[in-house]
């Protein structure tokens, strides 16, 4: 693999982000693992927007039930590839269904965790004094806490709805994301294009989202990747223990969970959806690990 | 020393005391939900209103926090509404079965993670490090559940040589606990692998282990000699604050083989409502994660002397 240099060199000022994205695929590209996992992620968002064409049921129709996988629906005559579960769902369209929902939730959950940690490390770093010892003393107790005991009892309270997820999931992954962007605006903050603005005049607003905040967005960019793989294991987790979204509509882990009794008999009916949901975190994993390959190389 | 400890200390207590403060008003503010569970859905308003009166759930929240803290203080952990057994009773046999799982993990998962790391991070990029890199990255895809059912599909439906599930209801049996600790080391063993492989690809580019080399001392000695002390420092951290993810793995783990331990019994209080046993659970939880904490801080300053105690 040669490194290219010629993009590596700090690019011309001004791109359009359309070079912008298509320069880091091409860097991308020099990784394999990391293209690995952007196709196999890539190939998740595709059967989850396609969903009603590539599934060959509807999800929550009750057909027939126990079918082992390749077995022929006798009234439609359509086969059920993956099987069916104990009430007569076609597994293949739950799970194509179901990762929509990992799909919508993950990324609204991640984007929100960002929002609240970008703003909270932004503060802390730049601002440091109070501001920075209360937001480091609240992370560090949200951070110190396992935090499946914090979704069980918080999920359990309040019942389990996309925006109680969501909220929970908020909560536990804003201090970690705090830490890291407090951590890399403390050492911006210092900058000779900070000192800058500051000199012009600038409003800390202005500093803080303008200047330091796209500067930081390298390891950001890694971080988020591999929590998102993070959150995706929390949903299916959550679903797995039963404090998830709730049914009909198809969810990874609940799949597991509902038809757990019978997976002696039928085991397919538990392992297809852990094999989508392992495959999807793996997807986001190797695409991290070929994100920071890149940025380090850089 | 013992100023930093003195500090922790009082960290550790001021945690619990927001934990412990935070649980009881999330669970306590709608107390009728606990006497509905307790009495079942069949119950109507009247009995539930004598269950809460009874047990003193009808005085104001900060008289019942004030209550059970001073009960928790003098070590009346009080009563489960769901086991109907003091809590002490019930908690300390499921933290003793827990702390053998958690035990089993750490005895085979930190070897095993530290030789594979070392190995990595000896020779950084070259095949034998690109392929435990992307093995490790694989294990720690696969959620804890998911791992769990693999291995029950290949080891106890497809090969028919392990048990399914530990509920240990004849005595203790080394065979219940393999698939549990093999569940918990693959999530979690690949962390401490790329963690190890890091510091360890760091002490290779540092100039003693050059001049080490480049007078002509054997690699292996080199390695085991120079590389691994320095090397080592980083992972004992890890470790120390994966005890912290281990009680999270532990919740999902005993649900899904029925084993009786800490996980499983936070998950059934949490279902039920049963207050006394989710907050000790969760001070458990603090004093474990702080203490954890501390003990890596610790260690850490005493294997690395260049840090010193402020």
């Amino acid at each position: 693999m040669a490194a290219s240099t010629e993009l590596a060199e700090p690019v011309a000022r001004r791109q359009s982000g359309l070079a912008r994205t298509a320069s880091a695929i091409a860097l991308l590209r020099e990784s394999p693992v990391g293209m690995i996992g952007a196709g196999i992620v890539l190939a998740w968002v595709l059967a989850a927007v396609f969903a009603p064409l590539l599934a060959p049921f509807d999800p929550n129709a009750t057909i027939l039930p126990f079918q082992r996988p390749g077995a022929v629906d006798p009234t439609t005559g359509k086969t059920f590839w993956l099987g069916s579960d104990k009430i007569g769902r076609d597994i293949l369209s739950r799970i194509i269904y179901g990762g929509r929902r990992v799909l919508i939730y993950g990324p609204i959950a991640t984007a929100c965790a960002y929002a609240v940690g970008i703003v909270m490390g932004l503060a802390a770093g730049y601002f440091r004094g109070w501001w920075d010892a209360v937001l480091s003393r609240v992370s560090d107790i949200v951070l110190s806490f396992p935090i499946f005991v914090l979704y069980v009892i918080v999920i359990s309270t309040f019942g389990a709805s996309g925006l109680n997820i969501v909220l929970a999931i908020v909560f536990a992954s804003a201090p970690g994301i705090m830490r890291i962007v407090r951590g890399l605006t403390l050492d911006l903050r210092n900058r000779d294009y900070v000192a800058a603005a500051q000199t012009r005049g600038e409003s800390p607003l202005y500093i803080m989202f303008v200047e330091i905040l796209p500067n930081a967005r390298g390891p950001l960019i890694v971080d988020a990747c591999l929590r998102l793989g993070y959150v995706t294991i929390t949903i299916g987790t959550l679903g797995f223990l039963g404090l998830g979204l709730p049914p009909p509509d198809p969810d990874w882990g609940g799949m597991v969970n509902e038809n757990r009794a019978l997976a002696p008999a039928f085991p397919h009916m538990i392992v297809y959806p852990c094999l989508a949901i392992s495959s999807l975190v793996l997807g986001l994993n190797l695409l991290a690990d070929g994100l920071r390959e890149i940025s380090i190389r850089d | 020393m013992l100023i930093f400890l003195a500090k922790r200390f009082v960290y550790l207590l001021f945690t619990m005391l927001v934990v412990s403060m935070l649980v009881f008003l999330v669970l306590e503010l709608d107390p009728g939900n606990v006497a509905q569970k307790v009495l079942g859905p069949y119950s109507n308003d009247e009995q539930r209103r004598l269950w809460m009166e009874a047990n003193g759930y009808l005085q104001p929240l900060p008289v019942r926090y004030a209550q059970w803290l001073g009960n928790f203080l003098t070590g009346d952990f009080g009563m489960s509404t769901r086991f109907k057994v003091p809590v002490a009773d019930i908690l300390l046999p499921r933290l003793a079965n827990t702390a053998m799982l958690g035990l089993g993990v750490l005895i085979v998962m930190v070897p095993l993670a530290l030789v594979l790391g070392v190995l990595a991070g000896m020779k950084e990029g070259s095949a034998q490090d690109r392929t435990i890199s992307v093995f490790s990255i694989a294990t720690t895809s696969i959620p804890e559940f998911a791992s769990g059912v693999f291995l029950v599909a290949i080891f106890v439906l497809w090969l028919g040589v392990l048990p399914g599930v530990s509920n240990m209801s004849s005595g203790f049996d080394l065979s219940q606990m393999v698939l549990p600790v093999a569940a918990l080391v693959m999530y979690g063993f690949g962390y401490i692998t790329r963690m190890t492989r890091a510091s360890m690809a760091e002490v290779m580019q540092t100039h003693y282990i050059r001049t080490a080399v480049l007078k002509g001392v054997p690699a292996r000695q080199v390695i085991m000699k120079h590389a691994l002390r320095n090397a080592l420092i980083a992972p004992f951290t890890v470790i120390m604050l994966q005890i912290n993810w281990l009680l999270s793995g532990v919740i999902v783990i005993e649900y899904l083989f029925a084993y009786k331990g800490f996980g499983s019994l936070l998950l059934e209080a949490a279902l039920n409502k049963d207050i006394f046993v989710i907050e000790a659970c969760t001070m458990v939880a603090v004093l474990v994660a702080v203490g954890t904490q501390t003990i890596a801080d610790i260690g850490y300053m005493y294997l690395n002397p260049r840090i010193r105690f402020s």
